[in-house]
């Protein structure tokens, strides 16, 4: 059966159905079984699996990273959470000389079969140490998996398979994201890892986005098809590995390429998709393709400081309006009346 | 004024200061004028003020998440730090740090910033750097409970005690890192002081919410890093009153009782001393009336301040990505 849940509700509930199947899945993390349970994705679980399968742990990212690895090889299925991405940073060691590696370089002898959750994104001022995306640098890394669900659906059925999945996957949960719903089955089932989703097809340009991005871009789309634009919207879903096939293929068919990513523009996920398109389908294009994405400076905490940061929904249009040699108009920048920026936009709900 | 009077007055004032601008934050935030997470310190001012008071204006001190405190009691603009908190130009940091990112160089608070145990070793460096220019400079380093099971801590300590360096290390314990109590994270085999006498550090313990004697253990070890003796280790016991961010009270939500926040509420660190004041060393009321008095103006006028500067331009957002 099928209903509406929020995403925070679905990553509860994948982990919950994934404990009760497998008793080798634990989670830890700070804050794991405390009152707010990482924003509602693990409260209620402790009382129903115990304290040796959901608990806290010290304020130790490194260490605790390679707790988990060092479980994973007995056969454990450990899902480890952070807060912010900003604190995963102390556990780069373990997560890209470690994980990364142990199953490559002992010749396969080894498997990591872990999951390490992460909140990417902005919040109510969270500044420069608090709101930052960093997808790119996970996604950089050859023996991680990288998954970026952007619907409660895809939350769930990733999120399962990644707990499923014999080799360590980030998971990155964009926190604008936890309060939206969508329609999402009861029972157990997956998503596959390294596939896009095709949420809007299209003609005249396609637009291939991330997480939080998806949804503004689908925005987009409503304001292109008002100007006459029919565009293809591709949910990339996971960063790695990367769903190549469904982004030329798409290319291919409009000739035309925008992409939105929550993460900085240099050295970022929109260079990547550029690069996939350029060497693969570069005689499909018929004009240069375009990003839309972070700045190169980092996020500030002033509200004032961060309108112009995040691009929307009217940045992504205006980059396929350009594209296609059409006028851009002031009307695609107008502010929500009902909102500030620095506030999630409650008009974003499924079914996607 | 003799001098163990204006040292009391001192110590008064300053954690008066910290209440009284934590309150009027607290009071103030559902505005939402405040547009970032603030960590409020009330409850805690005792181990903050005493600390501070101990030191010149150009020793150092450096923080965390929970700065408000260790800024005020080392003398930072209230004005630039409340500008901040809204996000203004004319904020400590140009609006774009918040309460999370306080600086105030003028009087040697090199900055706060919310990774915990993050800014440890880099106030080891400034202490590190000042010693080999012979500066005769204190670097004090706030720390709470939960820094102790970082390894970033255990490699602090290990190496100021190694390379002798000025440095006093306050930790403030509050019993909580964030809803988490300390027997989820720490074996009750041993206390946090312990791990920086296992480094080899001069370590105590002693209770936070008594600012006389915060006053002293601190003073005693100012003098001893400037002798060339640290570094030194401190824990304070102490307690937060509030929730770990944001301005409302917690204690129904269910990582900690009523009871326990009523106990250490009796054990008001502002409230006792001022009762001192009173009883022991026979202030007239009126003096610290006044004090408070005073102190409440100043806390409205920089409010005033914060809430009429003009917001940065969004350009300035891109300043200062290079030196
Ligand atoms: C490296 C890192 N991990 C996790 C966090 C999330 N976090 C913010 S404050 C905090 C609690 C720290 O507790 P403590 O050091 O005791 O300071 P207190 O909040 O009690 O003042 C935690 C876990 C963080 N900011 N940085
Ligand atoms: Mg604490």
């Amino acid at each position: 059966m099928t209903r509406k849940i929020k995403y925070f509700e679905a990553l509860r509930e994948a982990q919950y159905q994934c404990m009760e199947a497998d008793k080798d899945v634990y989670i830890m993390g700070l804050g794991v079984p405390d009152p707010k349970g990482i924003f509602g994705t693990t409260t209620g679980m402790q009382e129903k699996f115990g304290a040796d399968r959901v608990m806290d742990i010290p304020l130790a990212e490194n260490t605790m990273t390679g707790v988990a690895i060092g479980s994973a090889l007995k056969g454990m299925r450990p899902i480890l959470t952070h807060q912010r991405v900003d604190f995963a940073l102390l556990s780069m060691e373990q997560i890209i000389n470690q994980a990364a590696k142990w199953h490559y370089m002992f010749h396969g002898l080894h498997k990591i079969p872990m999951v390490i959750r992460m909140i990417i994104g902005r919040g109510w001022g969270q500044g420069p140490q608090h709101s930052q995306s960093l997808q790119s640098l996970f996604a950089h890394i050859p023996g991680l998996k990288v998954i970026m669900p952007t619907t409660a659906y895809d939350a769930k059925g990733l999120l399962i398979s990644a707990i499923e999945d014999d080799n360590p996957v980030i998971s990155l949960e964009y926190r604008w994201l936890y309060g939206i719903s969508d329609s999402v089955p009861e029972e157990m089932y997956r998503v596959p890892i390294g596939k896009a989703r095709v949420l809007e097809e299209g003609k005249d340009i396609t637009i291939v986005a991330t997480s939080y991005m998806t949804l503004e871009s689908l925005r987009a789309r409503e304001m292109l098809q008002e100007r006459g634009v029919n565009a293809e919207v591709i949910d990339l879903r996971t960063l790695r590995p990367m769903d190549t096939e469904t982004i030329i293929n798409s290319v291919k068919k409009t000739g035309r390429l925008v992409v939105a990513d929550t993460g900085h523009k240099m050295f970022g996920v929109s260079a990547e998709v550029l690069a996939v398109v350029l060497e693969n389908t570069f005689e499909r294009l018929l004009n240069k393709p375009s990003r839309v994405a972070l700045p190169d400076y980092p996020a500030p905490t002033s509200p004032a400081l961060c309108d112009d940061y995040y691009p929307r929904a009217g940045h992504i249009a205006a980059a396929a309006l350009e594209q296609l040699g059409k006028a851009v108009d002031d009307k695609l920048f107008a502010l929500p009346t009902d909102r500030r920026l620095d506030q999630p936009d409650s008009k974003f709900e499924g079914p996607f | 004024m003799s001098h163990k009077k204006e040292v009391t007055v001192k110590l008064y004032s300053i954690m008066n200061r910290i209440r009284t601008v934590e309150e009027k934050i607290a009071e103030l935030y559902p505005e939402q004028e405040m547009r970032c997470p603030v960590h409020l310190c009330i409850g805690q001012e005792a181990a903050e003020a005493g600390s501070c008071a101990a030191l010149n204006d150009d020793d150092y001190v450096i923080s965390g998440h929970r700065s408000h405190g260790h800024y005020l009691a080392k003398g930072g603009d209230l004005k630039a730090m409340l500008a901040e908190i809204y996000g203004k130009e004319t904020g400590c940091a140009g609006g774009k740090g918040g309460s999370m990112h306080l600086i105030d160089l003028n009087v040697g608070f090199i900055g706060a910033a919310p990774i915990v145990g993050s800014t440890i070793p880099i106030g080891v460096g400034v202490a590190f750097a000042s010693k080999l220019k012979k500066e005769n400079r204190v670097m004090m380093i706030f720390l709470g409970d939960g820094v102790a099971e970082a390894g970033v801590f255990h490699e602090s300590l290990n190496l100021a005690q190694l390379w002798n360096l000025p440095v006093i290390f306050v930790c403030e314990n509050n019993l909580y890192s964030v809803y988490s109590p300390m027997h989820v994270r720490q074996p009750d085999t041993r206390r946090i002081v312990d791990l920086a006498a296992a480094h080899g550090m001069d370590s105590h313990y002693a209770d936070g919410n008594d600012v006389e004697v915060v006053y002293q253990l601190t003073s005693d070890a100012v003098k001893k890093c400037r002798n060339g003796q640290g570094p030194v280790f401190i824990e304070f016991s102490t307690y937060r009153w509030r929730e770990h961010c944001g301005p409302n009270f917690d204690n129904d939500i269910g990582y900690r009782t009523e009871d326990e926040y009523q106990v250490w509420r009796k054990r008001d660190p502002v409230a006792l001393f001022r009762s001192k004041l009173i009883n022991d060393y026979k202030f007239d009321e009126s003096e610290i009336v006044k004090i408070e008095h005073d102190f409440k103006d100043q806390v409205n006028d920089a409010v005033k301040f914060a809430k009429e500067s003009p917001f940065p331009d969004s350009s300035n957002a891109e300043l200062h990505i290079y030196a």
